[in-house]
Order: structure tokens, then C-alpha cells, then sequence
């Protein structure tokens, strides 16, 4: 089951279609940079992209700060909406069921193909962006310092460590690592509403609207009592393997919290779905 | 095959489905009968384990639905409400993604993507799924809609063919012609409730009439003169006798004979005086299913 699910992934135009948009938009970021020579000053604009003129082997990392705010929960919100509800849509809910697929294996098959589809997709974004940065840009040393990045030509006057290649590298992969486990908290919220609903549009749209209000919250002063138990409010923290040193307290509040949002919406999603009366 | 005991289906206020006891015997082809909304398709989807009773007990091949419906439902085919497959894969893909293990050689299928099947087309698929795994039972949800006549006809052979070599039908519809000529055994449910579970032959009962056809029509009208209630071209429709009888007199009188059979009422007069107007008709005195009495048949012998 897991392996058809997988191939239905991979046979979807949709799929590859909504990648190539996420890979699309950093792609195009990087070649305006590249010909105005103008990026965002220091702590404007998406972080990091200052420091990628400098060198584009941070490109990656910017090009995943670029798609995490909209791009990327919407295309795993309407992947994960899908999953359950896309079935019960196209009719083939019934006759997955009554082949027999037991429910929680195939509530298990999907969410491996949805694993499977965030996870690539946040790859890929970075795999894209590290080629359109290494091309584009250059590979000048870099400074990082407890606020962040910036070219060591520039920021002489900040006490930082160099950055080497691999460090760059385990830097990434950590903020891969990040966002990547921030989207399966998305993912696992849609996929919960995807078991309620018949409509994926509403399960995804239902997952979004949870993302706006958790980012409103977040934002709000007087929420602040709420704001540590929501799920975007860790979001940014994958910045932080972008300071020396990192600063690891958001980013394990973060993993942590997304690890809760995952086991408790995928656990819903479980009873509910075990237990439902399948009419569509 | 089937046997279902008190089985009750609630969706909120609604009674669904009430206190229905089915019993579908091994060899049947069962047909089961209703208006639109009467009940069928749940009883179908409880049946198949989709849907969870309310209350009342599901034996499918004599095992507990749904407790364990993973070990029924392997030799078990299905198609319910329609045929659905992924509009984006060929017919190929989908009959490989519903049983990735074996496939039925569907000669002349081809690479293109389901949603340029005709509804047909669709169905055939659907069928052909259902059939994957030689299954012991079928249960089909109006397998002939949206199918041409020869469709139905196709269907309809390859059903009794199955059923000769073994396998119980069990099939939904409000086609009720299609019924009479397939099925050996019919429930009709109304507004939730089995109001009758016979032999189709107990079910329609000869009225004492007999039919005949005859290229000397004229003539045998004459020799039958006050006999004949009707005629409709080369077919009589004679009272008083029965078909042996008639026969020797006709053939004695020098008369030939083309067919020769007692009339039988038709199934629909009978589903009709059960039923009573289409369930999906609002009318204002209607209510809710299950607020009206069973009408007074019960289960025939």
C-alpha cells in the first residue's frame, strides 16, 4: 500500500507541478539579485538573503526562507487536505476500503506519501536553490556572528568566525531539517481535516486558516500567554543555525512543538477516520 | 452468504435503515430492491464494512462484518454507487493499483486516462475490478447504470455465467425489468425496512391467463372466440385454460403455435403496490423514513 501510494505521488502531475512552482520562485529571487546586484540590507527583507550576493552556497537556506511564509504551507496543506478526502472525492475511498485496505494502513500509506512529499519538496527547494546560488552568485568567505551572517568584507568591524564549506553545509541541512519538520506539523493538521471532510479544498483551506490565526496570535502582544504552544510560532527559528553560536533553545522549542502537533493531529486523524462512517 | 439480523442505521435523526434482516443464500442471485433513497446503498456500505451499524449483527461468508471484514472482503467483489477510478491513470494503471498482485486480461485495454472513458466504459472497469480476485460473493450497487442495452445484456450474462460456476450475486437496483430476468431470489426494502425476502417465482404468480403467439392469430382468435381478454398483433392472451391444454387444442384445430407460456404478474406491479411513491419525492405528508408503519406484507413464504 505504501508503495502504491507512493507511485500515485509520483504519477501526479499536481506533485510535480506545485514543486516546480516552489522551486520556481527562488529561482526567479536569485536572478533578480544577481542582475541588480541588489539585495535586502542586513535584517530586511528575507533573512539571509543579504549574506547570498556574497556567496551563493547560501542560497539554499534563503531560497527556503523565501517559500516557508506562504508558498510552502499551501502547497503542503493542499497535498495533505488531499490525501483522505481527494480519495473520498474521486469515489475511490469506498473501494480502497472494501478491497481491503485496513484504514490505518492506509491512513499510515498516506502519510508516508505525504512525509514523502514534504520532505522533497523542501529538498528539492534547497537543492535548486544551492545550484541557481553556486551559479549566480559568488563563494566569498563568510563572517557568522551571534546576530547572523554577513560578508566579511563588509562586516569587519563584528567580531565572527569564518564560515567553511561544511560548516555552511551542516548549517543548511540543520534549517532543511527544521522546516522540513515544521511542514509535517502543517501536513498533519490538513491531514487530520482531510479525514473530517469530504472536500480537500476545505481541508486545506482549513489547515491554512489554523497557519493565519497561529500567525496573527503570534504576532499579537496581549496572546503572548498562547504564543509558545502555536505551531508557527517556532517557525523562524531556523535561522538560528545561522548565528555562532547556534542558538539552539528556539530551535529545539521548535522541533518539540512541531513533534507534538504531528502525533496529536495524526493521532485524531486515526480515531477519527478508523471509526467513520464511509458515504462517500 | 448474508445474513444480517435487527440491522439499524441511524445518521442523526434519520433512520436509515431499520431492523432489517436479510439472508442471502449461497447460489442465489439475489436482487435487491428499492425506490431511490430507500436504504439500499447503506445496507450495501454496512455490508462492505464502510459504514457502522447503529445496532444489529452482519454475517458476510459467515464471518462478523466489521470486526472481520479484512477476511472477508478478499473474496468478496464490489462495486458500490458507481464505478470510480483515477482520471488521471489509464484503465491499466487503475486495475493495476486496485490489485497490484494479479490482473484479468481486459483485452483491447488501453493507455488512455479514465476520464476519457465513456460512463460505460467506467463501468466495465468498475465491474472488471470487482471480478480481480474470482471472488466467492459479488455485491453490486446497480451494476448496469449508465450501460447500453447490449451493456446490460453483457452484464447480465456474465453475471448468471459467474453464478452458474459458483459465485452468489448480490446486486441493488430499481431496474426492475433487468431484476426479473436475472435474479432468482429478491428483497424490496422501503424507507429503511426489508418489507419482503422471496423466490422471485413465489413473487410473481401466474394469474390464470395464459399467453400465446401464433402467425394464425386471426384464426385462433375465432377458435378461442370469448377466451381471448386481449390481443396485441400475433399475441393472444387467453383466460380459462391452461398452456398444456390450449396448446393440444389449438394444434388439434390445425392452428401453429410460435410460444406458449402462463402469464405471470410482473415484478413492478408488486414493488409498486409495496412501495408506494419514490422516497426522494417530497411529498407533504411524508415524513421522515421510519416514522410510517411496514406495509402489512411482511416476509413472504
Amino acid at each position: 500500500m505504501i508503495r502504491v501510494e507512493l507511485v500515485k505521488l509520483v504519477r501526479r502531475p499536481r506533485t510535480w507541478a506545485s514543486i516546480l512552482l516552489l522551486c520556481a520562485l527562488p529561482t526567479v529571487v536569485a536572478v533578480f539579485i544577481a542582475v541588480t546586484h541588489v539585495a535586502p540590507s542586513p535584517g530586511q527583507g528575507p533573512a539571509l538573503l543579504s549574506a547570498v550576493l556574497a556567496n551563493g552556497t547560501l542560497y539554499p537556506a534563503a531560497a527556503l526562507a523565501l517559500v516557508l511564509p506562504i508558498f510552502l504551507p499551501i502547497a503542503v496543506s493542499l497535498m495533505a487536505g488531499d490525501a483522505i478526502a481527494g480519495e473520498a472525492t474521486s469515489g475511490m475511498l469506498r473501494y480502497l476500503l472494501a478491497r481491503p485496505v485496513g484504514r490505518t494502513r492506509l491512513l499510515a500509506a498516506k502519510l508516508i506519501s505525504v512525509i514523502a512529499y514534504v520532505l522533497g519538496a523542501v529538498v528539492l527547494v534547497a537543492v535548486t536553490g544551492y545550484a541557481t546560488g553556486a551559479g549566480l552568485f559568488g563563494t566569498k568567505p563568510l563572517l557568522v556572528t551571534p546576530h547572523g551572517l554577513a560578508a566579511s568584507s563588509i562586516a569587519t568591524s563584528l567580531s565572527g568566525t569564518p564560515m567553511t564549506p561544511a560548516d555552511i553545509a551542516m548549517r543548511t541541512l540543520g534549517a532543511v531539517a527544521f522546516i522540513g519538520v515544521s511542514m509535517l506539523g502543517v501536513a498533519a493538521i490538513a491531514l487530520f481535516l482531510s479525514t473530517l471532510t469530504d472536500s480537500s479544498l476545505g481541508a486545506a483551506l482549513g489547515a491554512l486558516a489554523a497557519l493565519i490565526t497561529s500567525g496573527v496570535l503570534v504576532a499579537l502582544n496581549s496572546a503572548a500567554v498562547v504564543s509558545p504552544y502555536l505551531p508557527t510560532r517556532y517557525w523562524l527559528a531556523w535561522a538560528d543555525f545561522f548565528r555562532e553560536p547556534i542558538l539552539w533553545r528556539n530551535i529545539e522549542r521548535g522541533f518539540a512543538i512541531q513533534g507534538v502537533y504531528v502525533v496529536v493531529f495524526v493521532a485524531a486523524a486515526w480515531a477519527n477516520f478508523a471509526t467513520k462512517d464511509v458515504t462517500s | 452468504m448474508i445474513v444480517t439480523r435487527g440491522l439499524t442505521k441511524r445518521f442523526g435523526p434519520v433512520l436509515a435503515v431499520d431492523q432489517v434482516d436479510l439472508d442471502v443464500r449461497e447460489g442465489d442471485r439475489f436482487g435487491f430492491l428499492g425506490p431511490n433513497g430507500s436504504g439500499k446503498t447503506t445496507v450495501i456500505r454496512m455490508l462492505l464494512g464502510l459504514v457502522f451499524a447503529t445496532s444489529g449483527e452482519i454475517e458476510v461468508l459467515g464471518k462478523p462484518i466489521p470486526s472481520r471484514v479484512r477476511e472477508v472482503l478478499p473474496r468478496v467483489g464490489a462495486l458500490v454507487e458507481g464505478p470510480s477510478a483515477y482520471g488521471h491513470l489509464s484503465g491499466r494503471a487503475n486495475l493495476a493499483l486496485i490489485d497490484a498482485a494479479g490482473q484479468v486480461g481486459l483485452a483491447g485495454i488501453d493507455g488512455r486516462p479514465v476520464r476519457k472513458y465513456s460512463l460505460g466504459m467506467r463501468q466495465r472497469l468498475g465491474l472488471a475490478a470487482a471480478l480481480l480476485r474470482a471472488p466467492r460473493l459479488l455485491v453490486l450497487d446497480e451494476p448496469t447504470n449508465g450501460l447500453d442495452p447490449q451493456g446490460i445484456r453483457e452484464i447480465r450474462d456474465l453475471l448468471v455465467r459467474l453464478n452458474e460456476a459458483g459465485t452468489t450475486v448480490f446486486l441493488s437496483s430499481h431496474q426492475l425489468a433487468e431484476v426479473e430476468q436475472l435474479c432468482t431470489r429478491v428483497g424490496i426494502v422501503n424507507r429503511g425496512r426489508l418489507v419482503l425476502q422471496a423466490e422471485l417465482s413465489a413473487l410473481r404468480p401466474v394469474t390464470g391467463r395464459v399467453i400465446v403467439r401464433s402467425p394464425d392469430a386471426d384464426r385462433a382468435a375465432a377458435e378461442l372466440n370469448g377466451q381471448v381478454a386481449s390481443r396485441d398483433g400475433d399475441q393472444l392472451v387467453v383466460t380459462g385454460t391452461d398452456p398444456a391444454a390450449l396448446n393440444a387444442r389449438l394444434v388439434t384445430a390445425g392452428l401453429r403455435v410460435i410460444e406458449i407460456r402462463p402469464e405471470r404478474s410482473s415484478l413492478e406491479d408488486l414493488v409498486l403496490e409495496l412501495t408506494g411513491p419514490g422516497a426522494d419525492r417530497i411529498d407533504r405528508d411524508a415524513g421522515q423514513p421510519g416514522d410510517h408503519p411496514p406495509p402489512a406484507t411482511g416476509d413472504a413464504p
